[in-house]
């Protein structure tokens, strides 16, 4: 097992090096200048002239990749340049929130798709498999923001039931914080469930009509316990490696639900920052999230190993 | 010439003195209905998030929004654009304009308690002219040094006469921020600006929300009503107009134009506007670059006089902003004091413009259109393509991501460009930097000797009749050689519940939050 670890460790730091070399190269073919950007209305040229010698832009590249790779081995990864706060301090803000919105989207999701694609299996050809399937229609083409701007009119505006947007930490309040959540958790979670519906249903399907399934119904067992506790164990395998692909998906950041719902997460964080040339922020946040999906994953082959008896021999 | 700002006071006759103790118990009770009021919270939509809060560094239109309520300033503006005082009480010119001599407020402390005096004045002054990095240093780039006079008045040492001294200190050159506080931050001051305006800082959550105090000891308490402004940028028009609708907001700026009738038929709210000091407009490249000269636009300013008469600028304004603009053809609007009758909007006039271009060998001319993606501009383009059209132009929109039009336009990679201007106080901030040679806004390449004479002398004449004559002979040459065919100048909107009484639209856009009451 220790070999195995020290395999997987080892090689993360070439993969990590490859990752932070491709952020630093792909944003350094976003056209205009990062300068003229940050100087503002203004654009004195003083200004620009000492905002290229204080982030080095007129480096050669290979220079100003190793001032920046050095700063992350100090765990720094630079400031913001807009607001002048450290890029670490930002993604201390924004994870949380990100995380938040990713945990209740798929709650969400996991709840509406997986119960709509055990109803669709079971009573397949009937309306309400037909009523599920035209939901995972509705939400796999529905775009996020505008499903997001009828709802903020709907609850918002019209009924006055929720916030129209913005965001309360649920350590301040925690019902202000669920209640500016919800919206938005619900147009991520939408799309994602009308996605889980459509696995569930075919997974549950194939499930149902095997030979363990047949036996299980003519040794008498209730139909209930058949579905639930015989069909969906094992149809849930590829369910959960779905729901785990886009949970990650969503940890980097729901850029478009963000912005509407103006939440502040990592996807604005990172749109902002492109918009704004501020380059530190994007860098940064792009290698966090990379670095998160490395270290996930290595801790999903570890759980692996020790879940399965196999692996270990 | 010594002007100076008093506040009127009531004489102290016994019958006037009777009356006033008479009302003191109802003046008790009102006091105590006030205080009870003033527990209150604004909360402000903005359309954009601003960026670092720190005068010297500063560079957006919506920071200054935030320092209206953090950062009070030397002077500010009324809603004539008159300067009027703030931290300072008068001022005094020299003989020769090349002294300004400013007397500071009394008794005026920052948010940590240091008092604002002479000296934190010339700190300041100096700090936004030697700061690495400072934006305020090309603003003040005549004031060769400061000396405090006393305890309570500074002067300011000018290079050469500059008539745009006292507008620039109704700007962010003008904000005073605590000495004590600035030496001890240093370059990270903008993440906990102290300052002395009615909001101190209470915290920032990036993209989220800015979050000022009320600052008790402020030197005009009695304006102020709320003990918190929360300010949330939304980037989203449709949404921050949710936002205000949905009760979550009591103000919102820079509403959307298409927006302000449905606003202002809802009797839960009040729209409020004024003219902008900025301007939107076309600029061309007549010498930035090469490609100049490989245009018949760029190249020829028969071609840019046929472009402007195939325009109906009352048009784009309906068109485009929803009527909320007023058409104008120079870098301040027709109803601006610094405006030059002497050059008239342009009518539109197809016949004209047919006959330029057939003179100019180019009955269809063709030039590519540099946009921003947002889309005031994108809707003005294809309004300004069509209507080019139809005296014979082949006008290419090419759609751009912002920031890469501002680094096409710097090195000359374009040949006509939609761009806007937030606007400054005095003319000058319209003009000088955009039409004088080789100033960092002059994206045309506009350059020419006889009209920089002209600007230089503008800046150095403070008399404002002699100033508005040498405006009028810069419009007459702008308008011949049209390196930018100005088009409108925007109204700012701003939406509120009409709950808020002591709203004040001022030309430059900005929220000032004295005398604002949530009833």
């Amino acid at each position: 097992m220790l070999n195995f670890l020290l395999k997987r460790i080892a090689a993360i730091i070439p993969t990590l090096f490859f990752v932070s070399v491709l952020i630093f190269g792909l944003q350094q073919l976003l056209p205009g200048d990062p300068a003229i950007a940050m100087a503002g209305e203004e654009r004195d040229p003083n200004v620009i002239a000492y905002l290229r010698g204080k982030f080095h832009l007129d480096d050669p590249l290979p220079v100003r990749y190793w001032y920046w790779v050095s700063g992350v081995f100090h765990g720094d990864l630079g400031d913001s340049v807009r607001i002048q706060k450290p890029v670490v301090e930002l993604i201390g803000e924004k994870l949380p929130v990100t995380i938040e919105l990713a945990v209740l989207a798929m709650t969400i999701a996991l709840t509406i798709g997986i119960s709509a694609g055990i109803v669709s299996a079971v009573l397949k050809d009937t309306k309400w498999d037909y009523a599920a399937n035209i939901f995972a229609l509705w939400g796999l083409s529905t775009p996020n923001f505008w499903l997001g701007i009828l709802l903020i009119l709907l609850f918002a505006v019209k009924l006055g039931w929720l916030p129209a947007s913005g965001y309360v930490s649920p350590f301040e309040d925690l019902k202000a914080n669920l209640a500016a959540m919800i919206m938005p958790a619900f147009v991520l979670g939408n799309a994602i469930a009308a996605v889980l519906m459509r696995h569930t249903r075919s997974a549950m399907l194939q499930v149902l009509s095997s030979d363990y399934v047949r036996t299980a119904r003519a040794k008498g067992l209730d139909e209930r316990v058949v579905v639930l506790r015989h069909a969906l164990r094992n149809a849930l395998i590829p369910i959960v490696t779905l729901g785990a692909l886009q949970f990650g998906e969503l940890l980097g950041g729901a850029v478009l639900t963000e912005q509407v719902f103006s939440i502040p997460g990592f996807g604005k964080l990172i749109v902002d920052a492109v918009f704004n040339r501020d380059y530190s922020v994007v860098q940064g946040v792009v290698l966090f999230t990379a670095t998160a999906y490395i270290t996930l994953n290595l801790l999903a082959d570890i759980a692996y190993f020790a879940i399965n008896p196999r692996m270990r021999a | 010439m010594k002007i100076t700002f008093r506040r009127s006071r009531k004489g102290g006759n016994p019958a006037r003195k009777a009356r006033a103790f008479a009302w003191i118990p109802a003046f008790a009770g009102m006091t105590l209905l006030a205080l009870t009021a003033s527990a209150q919270t604004l909360r402000i939509g903005l359309a954009e998030d601003p960026d670092v809060l720190d005068p010297t560094l500063a560079r957006t239109f919506v920071g200054r929004i935030v320092f209206a309520g953090l950062c009070d300033k030397l002077f500010d503006l009324d809603e004539n654009l008159k300067i009027v005082p703030q931290l300072a009480t008068g001022y005094e010119w020299s003989g020769d304009y090349k002294a300004l001599t400013i007397k500071i407020r009394p008794g005026v402390t920052f948010h940590d308690g240091e008092k604002l005096d002479a000296a934190a004045v010339k700190y300041n002054l100096e700090r936004h002219k030697t700061m690495q990095g400072s934006n305020r240093r090309g603003e003040l780039a005549p004031v060769a040094s400061v000396d405090v006079v006393d305890p309570a008045t500074v002067r300011l040492n000018l290079s050469a006469p500059f008539a745009p001294l006292l507008a620039i200190l109704t700007d962010r050159a003008g904000m005073m921020v605590s000495p004590k506080a600035a030496q001890a931050a240093g370059e990270k001051f903008g993440a906990k600006p102290v300052c002395s305006g009615p909001f101190k800082f209470g915290e920032r959550v990036a993209q989220d929300r800015i979050v000022l105090e009320r600052f008790p000891n402020y030197w005009n308490k009695g304006a102020i009503h709320f003990d918190k402004v929360i300010y949330q940028p939304i980037t989203d028009s449709t949404v921050l107009l949710a936002n205000l609708k949905s009760g979550q907001l009591d103000l919102i700026e820079r509403m959307a134009p298409s927006d302000v009738p449905a606003l202002q038929a809802d009797k839960r709210f009040k729209v409020a506007k004024i003219v902008e000091i900025g301007y939107q407009g076309i600029t061309f490249n007549i010498n930035k670059s090469d490609l100049a000269q490989k245009n018949p636009a760029g190249k020829d300013p028969r071609v840019r006089e046929a472009f402007e008469l195939s325009l109906d600028r009352d048009a784009i304004v309906q068109v485009a902003m929803s009527g909320e603009a007023l058409p104008g053809n120079q870098w301040v609007a027709p109803t601006n004091s610094w405006y030059a009758k002497n050059v008239p909007i342009p009518k539109r006039d197809l016949a004209r413009a047919r006959a330029l271009l057939k003179e100019a060998g180019v009955p269809n001319a063709s030039f590519k259109l540099m946009t921003p993606t947002t889309s005031d501009a994108q809707r003005v383009a294809q309004v300004v393509q069509a209507m080019a059209r139809e005296a014979g132009f082949d006008v290419k929109i090419e759609s751009t991501e912002f920031s890469t039009t501002l680094n096409m336009a710097d090195k000359g990679e374009f040949e006509a460009f939609v761009l806007a201007w937030s606007g400054r106080p005095d003319p000058d901030g319209n003009l000088f930097s955009h039409l004088a040679c080789k100033q960092p806004l002059d994206y045309s390449g506009n350059c020419r000797a006889d009209m920089d004479d002209l600007i230089n002398k503008s800046r150095a004449t403070v008399d404002p009749a002699a100033r508005l004559k040498l405006f009028e002979q810069i419009a007459a040459m702008e308008a011949k050689d049209r390196p930018i065919v100005y088009l409108y100048h925007r109204h700012w909107l701003w939406g509120y519940t009409n709950k808020l009484s002591g709203f004040r639209p001022v030309p430059d856009g900005m929220i000032r939050l004295q005398d604002l009451k949530l009833n």
